[in-house]
């Protein structure tokens, strides 16, 4: 009835372990998410040692070189203002990831916790966080990040409460649904039946057991707050020039489209390689998570 | 027998609102638990056993349910307080186990971690020292090489394995009552009888009562002090098991005993009891069983017989105009 002895040598792996070595399976099984993977971290990389990559401050102009285009003393060319455009993007790459990351890290952690407690609380609570989540669902989230910069201004901190606000929903969603499905099964029931409060039940055993799906949501989101962020800076609403952002490049290549098109391109192809990369990491995480999506496609 | 009982359960109803309107789904529930013995409660699915201990613990959601009567612990009365004030009874008190094994332990946290954290949850103490008692207890419900399994995880046990770790994780706290609810029906037969001796074993140890629910005769005379037989929602007869075994006296109680197979008669002997327990929207008006019952008389459409001793010397108690003419009406005057 029980295991052999020799067996019970063996320690079973912990939850994150088993998850983590899930991941690695289905990364090295997935051509796509090892690119995705190898992509992110690239620019995670050049974004961190950005000083090293640009020897160029990004912020230095040189009038004798302007709109020069890719040549060897600056690889992507330089701006209207004669500045390294290739040290603006990797500079922009971090106000790009540290927006991002720090907006979803907010949403996250707020988005879940309201979808646990909406989901496992029920009732007016869960009326109350529901018709809230209905309410902000219903704005793009460009739309409604683009509505709390114009009113708070654009700064940093602002950016990134605009889009948390805008992504905090989606997390109250992904993590509502599997909380009610948990809420009725027995080991939650058990646990309430030993008398442990709700906190210690939303917390300890139900976060746990829906985690994996909050996960894979982040890495998607990750992709959409940097698009939304882009996209406020393009219309004018980013972190203030002359801080390079990759959408305010954008936006002032745009103004030099005709004569030098790689001013846009550029910054274009830096935000389609992040975003290409962060989806095909979401959808192996999915893959990886979700047995039954693996089973249709092989 | 004197002393006041642990448990003192009057006039418990358990009402639900289906459709607008309250529905009691259990009526009149009444039974004493004294120290040290078992109780179990026995009748068909949807009879209104785990009803009863849900309600006895609170645990039903308050926008859907509903408690009427008086459900006393230890001199203290149970209904009407507060949830945040039930989880100091939770667990400490009163704890619960469940019929399913396989879905009462939380699938990514260890065994070990489960059962030190219900230790935690009610007393002050370090987390070594809960996972040393934790240990303990596992070795105590008898898990081999409990120290070396601490840190398994659900899925690495068996069923019988398992529900030897929920009722470790029901006894953390040393409770004065388990409500064991159908522990032993998902397990095979001679797990079945291991579990009910461990818990035997335990009620004894920890000078423990127990609420025991089941469906199998079998089991009750394996486990239990007294029996309440239930039948939609109501108790219609409760007595001690030597009493019930000898002399069963409510018609749904003979059919149940008539409805366990037996190998010295043939399969075309089983009696099975005509009809289904009508839902809880159809409950008839007089006694609940008259529409299924062989021995049916007109009064019984009436009004509700009431659960009394047909002889006033014995304990024996039942609910059936066969035996006494008294009615649920003139109880409650």
């Amino acid at each position: 009835m029980s295991a052999a002895p020799e067996t019970l040598a063996i320690r079973p792996p912990a939850v994150w372990l088993r998850f983590a070595r899930a991941l690695w399976r289905t990364a090295t099984a997935n051509a796509a998410m090892m690119t995705g993977i190898a992509l992110f971290l690239a620019v995670v990389i050049v974004a961190i040692g950005a000083p090293v990559f640009a020897e160029v401050d990004p912020l230095d102009q040189d009038l004798l070189a302007r709109l020069v285009p890719p040549s060897p003393g600056h690889w992507l060319g330089t701006d209207a203002f004669g500045r390294d455009i290739w040290a603006r993007i990797a500079y922009g790459a971090r106000i790009s990831l540290v927006i991002g990351l720090v907006a979803v890290g907010i949403a996250m952690v707020i988005g879940s916790a309201l979808g646990i407690l909406s989901g496992y609380m029920g009732g007016w609570v869960d009326q109350a966080i529901s018709q809230a989540t209905n309410i902000l669902l219903a704005f793009p989230s460009l739309i409604l990040g683009l509505m709390v910069v114009a009113f708070l201004g654009p700064s940093v901190p602002n950016l990134i409460a605009a889009i948390s606000l805008a992504t905090i929903p989606q997390f109250i969603r992904v993590s509502r649904a599997p909380t009610i499905a948990l809420r009725e099964r027995d080991f939650i029931q058990a646990c309430r039946a030993l008398g442990f409060s709700p906190l210690r039940i939303m917390v300890r055993h139900i976060l746990p057991n829906i985690w994996p799906e909050i996960l894979v949501m982040g890495s998607l989101w990750l992709a959409t707050a940097i698009r939304v962020e882009a996209s406020l800076a393009f219309i004018g609403l980013g972190v203030k020039p002359p801080t390079p952002t990759w959408g305010g490049m954008i936006r002032e290549g745009f103004e030099q489209i005709l004569n030098s098109v790689y001013l846009a391109l550029f910054p274009s192809l830096a935000i389609l390689v992040v975003v290409l990369a962060l989806n095909m990491i979401g959808d192996g995480l999915r893959d990886a998570l979700d047995p039954r999506l693996k089973e249709s496609k092989r | 027998m004197t002393d006041a009982p642990v448990l003192a359960v009057r006039g418990l109803s358990t009402q639900f609102r289906i459709g607008g309107a309250w529905r009691a789904a259990t009526r009149n529930i009444a039974f004493d638990l004294y120290e040290n013995q078992t109780i179990a409660l026995v009748g068909e699915s949807g009879c209104g056993k785990s009803i009863t201990c849900q309600t006895i613990l609170g645990l039903l959601p308050a926008a859907v349910a509903r408690t009427e009567g008086s459900i006393v612990y230890q001199g203290r009365e149970l209904v009407g307080l507060s949830d945040a004030e039930m989880e100091t009874v939770r667990g400490k008190e009163i704890a619960m186990i469940f019929q399913e094994p396989m879905t009462a332990l939380n699938p990514v946290m260890t065994v070990g971690e489960q059962i030190a954290e219900a230790i935690r949850v009610h007393r002050r103490c370090t987390k070594a020292e809960a996972k040393a008692e934790a240990i303990a207890f596992m070795d105590r419900v008898r898990i081999p090489a409990a120290a070396q399994r601490y840190n398994d995880y659900p899925h690495q046990f068996s069923g019988g394995m398992r529900q030897r770790i929920v009722i470790a994780m029901a006894m953390a706290c040393k409770p004065k009552v388990l409500l064991a609810d159908e522990p032993t029906t998902a397990l095979d037969v001679t797990i079945q009888a291991q579990i009910l001796a461990e818990l035997r074993d335990l009620c004894a140890n920890f000078n423990m009562s127990m609420v025991f629910i089941t469906h199998s005769l079998g089991v009750v005379a394996a486990i239990a002090d007294r029996v309440a037989v239930m039948y939609a929602g109501e108790i219609v007869e409760l007595a001690s098991v030597e009493e019930l075994f000898a002399a069963p006296q409510h018609p749904y109680t003979r059919a149940l005993f008539q409805a366990i197979p037996r190998v010295d008669e043939t399969a075309e002997n089983l009696q099975a009891i005509p009809g289904q327990v009508p839902p809880i929207t159809a409950f008839p008006e007089g006694c609940r069983f008259a529409p299924r019952c062989p021995m049916r008389m007109e009064k019984c459409a009436g009004r509700p017989p009431r659960l009394a001793a047909a002889d006033p010397a014995s304990p024996h108690a039942v609910a059936c105009f066969l035996h006494h003419d008294l009615a649920l009406e003139e109880a409650a005057e």
